[in-house]
């Protein structure tokens, strides 16, 4: 791992030290046998099926699927909704986990649980919880049923712990010498955030917003009530797929997916690369 | 006098960590705040360098009413046990940071990088992560980067703790050389007696958040205040009711001689250049005498032998609060802590 540090008349650069593989000897091998095999049946086979089914009907089908103006309102709500909750909980999430590991104040421990509300309640019934809450009937006189907010609103429900979860560890874990040195040296609060502890957490923010962004994308029970998935206004990809398979229809259905697919992927990649970026300017 | 404590005094919940302490650090010079873990003296540092608040007095830089700045605005440079280090920022980045945040030019950042680096011997590593540089490294680093700003005062927290004992003697004579160039007012905290009387100008030892004396090493090895000061800074025995330096005692087997305690020889040690002698007085007191090799083969002393135990005039005691009777076991085994102190304390 350290052999540059060791060879003092290499010149100096930023490259990680590179480890070197070691030939599979046969337990190892058997197990990336059992890791790809698993992996193949779980994931890869699934997805390959998927882009199989899209593509049986030529591109000209699929292409006329996913610019089907009902189909295209889908996908362009699912994604814009999608990046927008990313975008709030990068903020949000961020502030969360800073409150939790910084400070100290009364009812911190049941905070820190009820973060975690989203993930374990079935997300159906956080649909109906929200439903009961801003529907209808809603007791706070806020009725945004049948509304774009509605999706939006289910989507930051469910990503909520993703940026909290993967950034408190980090947070917690930061060297705060770091800080005061920053501070001694001049730094205001401000740019001891921007350029010491960002940088840091910056991995862990591109990590939670890809599961936040493509947990979004795929998100079904908790919107499908509150939403009223009106064709054009608000309904959802996940939701068009079902219809589309009711309808006897599986390679719209796929068509879509493969849309979803590409989408999610790249978000995870542009992500990656401005994780990269940020940590390198400091 | 460019740093000025005035009754500063400092809880943490019901833990006193500085009780009414005043200090003048002087202009220009390299000052130890001396003492046990927990004494206080790392807070004392903090409290200089607005990284900690005082809950009462007042601390003056360079004649500026420093108590309620923030650190942002004491222009100090702080150097940390653990170094520290920016992490995601190469060496040069790190070193840069304190000048990029004072908007200095480009190339004014430049040339006084590449000035820092070079004090600091890094020339060849800007370029690298801190993670690639060794503690030693590490630590000059944080050196240069505290050094870039120009401060008023450099304040180092246990600078070689985290190193290992060679490393740390390295940097120990480097850091007397470089402050010798450099010449700003510094002040370094260490549990290190040994590593204070070699570097310092000044040393202030302090001990349960008070200071027990203020003085040159040589002050405070040959005129201790007080028990404490006599023991945290070297070897001690008992002879009597007095505190001695082992070093400090003499032995005689002259037959007519009448001065001195009378006593035998129980031991002899001899441990690379010096020998330690163990002696039961015959009032059944145990005493350590240290003795150079050539003193020892001068006298020719053995285990069993009738000698006589002097004080070397004008060397330094102390009276011992502990009873004298109970001394032996307790001594004996002090000695030995203290003899092995300079690389086992840890903090």
């Amino acid at each position: 791992m350290t052999t540059t540090t060791l060879v003092p008349d290499l010149p100096a650069g930023n490259r990680r030290p590179v480890r070197a593989g070691r030939p599979l000897t046969r337990v190892s091998g058997l197990g990336l046998g059992v890791a790809m095999v698993w992996f193949s049946l779980l994931v890869l086979i699934p997805l390959a099926a998927v882009v199989v089914t899209a593509s049986e009907g030529g591109w000209d089908g699929f292409w006329r699927t996913v610019t089907n103006e009902q189909t295209a309102a889908t996908i362009r709500l699912t994604v814009g909704t999608a990046l927008l909750v990313t975008l709030v909980n990068i903020v949000m999430g961020t502030l969360i986990a800073w409150v939790l590991v910084r400070d100290r104040f009364f009812g911190k421990r049941a905070l820190e649980v009820l973060i975690d509300v989203p993930f374990a309640l079935p997300t159906i019934v956080a649909g109906l919880v929200l439903l009961s809450l801003y529907g209808p009937d809603s007791p706070l006189g806020v009725n945004i049923a049948n509304t774009r907010i509605a999706v939006f609103l289910a989507f930051l429900f469910v990503t909520l712990p993703f940026i909290v979860r993967t950034v408190q560890p980090v947070l917690a874990e930061l060297d705060q010498e770091a800080e005061e040195a920053a501070a001694s040296l001049g730094a205001s609060r401000f740019s001891t955030f921007r350029r010491i502890i960002l940088p840091s957490l910056t991995p862990a923010i591109a990590a939670g917003a890809a599961l936040s962004f493509a947990r979004a994308v795929g998100e079904y029970g908790s919107l499908v009530l509150l939403s009223g998935n009106l064709p054009m206004r608000t309904e959802v990809a996940s939701v068009r797929i079902l219809s589309s398979i009711e309808n006897d229809n599986p390679d719209s259905a796929a068509a879509v997916a493969v849309v979803l697919l590409a989408i999610s992927l790249a978000v995870i990649v542009v992500l990656d690369v401005l994780q990269r970026r940020v940590m390198r300017r400091g | 006098m460019s740093i000025e404590i005035s009754n500063v005094g400092k809880r943490f919940g019901d833990f006193v960590a500085l009780d009414d302490v005043s200090v003048n650090i002087p202009s220009g010079r390299l000052t130890a705040l001396l003492g046990p873990s927990g004494g206080g003296k790392s807070t004392l540092l903090r409290i200089i360098a607005g990284l900690e608040r005082a809950d009462t007095g007042r601390v003056e830089i360079e004649g500026v009413d420093a108590t309620g700045l923030p650190p942002q605005k004491r222009n100090v440079g702080f150097v940390f046990q653990h170094y520290a280090a920016f992490k995601h920022l190469s060496v040069r980045r790190n070193v840069a940071f304190g000048l990029e945040i004072r908007k200095r030019s480009k190339d004014d950042i430049r040339r006084r990088v590449d000035e820092l680096l070079a004090l600091v011997h890094l020339e060849q590593f800007g370029d690298r992560l801190p993670a690639q540089l060794s503690g030693g490294q590490r630590q000059r680093m944080a050196l240069a980067r505290a050094l870039a700003v120009e401060p008023t005062v450099l304040l180092l927290d246990e600078p070689f703790g985290a190193l290992d004992a060679k490393v740390r003697k390295e940097l120990r004579d480097w850091l007397r050389r470089l402050h010798d160039e450099v010449h700003v007012t510094t002040v370094f905290v260490t549990h290190d007696q040994e590593e204070a009387l070699e570097v310092a100008d000044e040393i202030v030892v302090i001990n349960e958040g008070r200071v027990e004396q203020i003085g040159s090493p040589d002050d405070l090895y040959d005129r201790p205040a007080n028990e404490f000061v006599m023991r945290f800074l070297g070897p001690v025995t008992q002879l009597g009711d007095q505190l001695v330096r082992p070093h400090d005692l003499q032995l005689s087997t002259g037959a007519g001689d009448r001065a001195g305690v009378p006593g035998r020889v129980t031991r002899v040690t001899r441990v690379g250049f010096e020998s330690r002698v163990g002696v039961i007085t015959d009032d059944g007191q145990a005493v350590t005498v240290t003795l150079t090799r050539n003193e020892l083969l001068a006298l020719g002393t053995e285990v069993g032998d009738e000698v006589r135990i002097r004080l070397a005039p004008e060397s330094p005691t102390t009276t011992s609060t502990t009873p004298a009777q109970s001394a032996p076991v307790s001594l004996t085994k002090k000695f030995a802590s203290a003899g092995g102190a300079n690389l086992t304390q840890t903090s």
